[in-house]
């Protein structure tokens, strides 16, 4: 199934890329694509997760069409 | 209510005083008007700050501004609320941010505008990455912080 994925702040600047359309597996957890994707990177002290703009857990199981945003925690104000 | 993501500077003076004359002008039950203005400072950490940038996920940052001065309309029931925050590139005196609350009385604006505040510092997906004169850096969130805080 087809998901699009999102990098913010920090966490871009590790996957060094802004943005991806990936084809996965069905019903893969949150944690489960995030493991795959940084392998070989530098592992964030804490990231952030959210799907089609609502904060999830890493134990949230992805749908076709998914918009998912990884980022460090927000510094606004 | 009004939410705003500005990417060049503004007035946050002018600004409230014009959402008051055009949407407010007719609501005689106002009785308070609170307002917090965060604007950035030339140091961090004891390091000189020539400029920061802020970014945002656009979608998400509206939709949780939004929620965020919804629910403090319900919970403190105010009359309205106002939210600018900016994006981009900012300089040392330039507002990032003003939440501006309208009330009967003057407790329900003050805690509106302090949970505004306080949950845009902790939900809105904002980050400000710092030029100091030791190079770019991200801001480490407020929790994160220990001393010498950076806080507005």
């Amino acid at each position: 199934m087809k998901i699009y994925v999102k990098y913010f702040a920090s966490i871009r600047d590790i996957m060094g890329t802004e943005c991806a359309n990936l084809d996965i597996e069905e019903s893969i957890s949150v944690d489960e694509l995030w493991q795959g994707l940084i392998v070989g990177k530098e592992t964030p002290q804490k990231v952030l997760v959210a799907v089609n703009y609502e904060y999830v857990n890493m134990n949230y199981k992805l749908k076709e069409g998914d918009e998912v945003a990884f980022f460090p925690p927000v510094t606004g104000g | 209510m009004k939410i705003e993501i500005l990417d060049e500077k503004f007035d946050p003076w002018q600004a409230i005083v014009e959402y008051k004359r055009n949407q407010l002008q007719n609501n005689s039950k106002i009785g308070a008007s609170s307002v917090f203005l965060g604007t950035m400072r030339d140091f961090n950490d004891d390091e000189e700050v020539e400029s920061m940038e802020l970014e945002h996920y656009e979608g998400m940052t509206e939709k949780y501004l939004s929620n965020i001065v919804d629910a403090a309309i319900k919970k403190h029931k105010i009359i309205d609320g106002l939210v600018i925050h900016r994006i981009g590139v900012l300089k040392p005196t330039d507002p990032i941010v003003v939440v501006a609350t309208w009330s009967e009385h003057r407790d329900n604006a003050f805690n509106a505008t302090r949970e505004i505040m306080e949950s845009l510092k902790s939900d809105a997906p904002f980050w400000k990455k710092e030029n100091t004169n030791k190079g770019f850096k991200w801001v480490k969130p407020s929790n994160e912080l220990t001393e010498n805080t950076n806080e507005t």
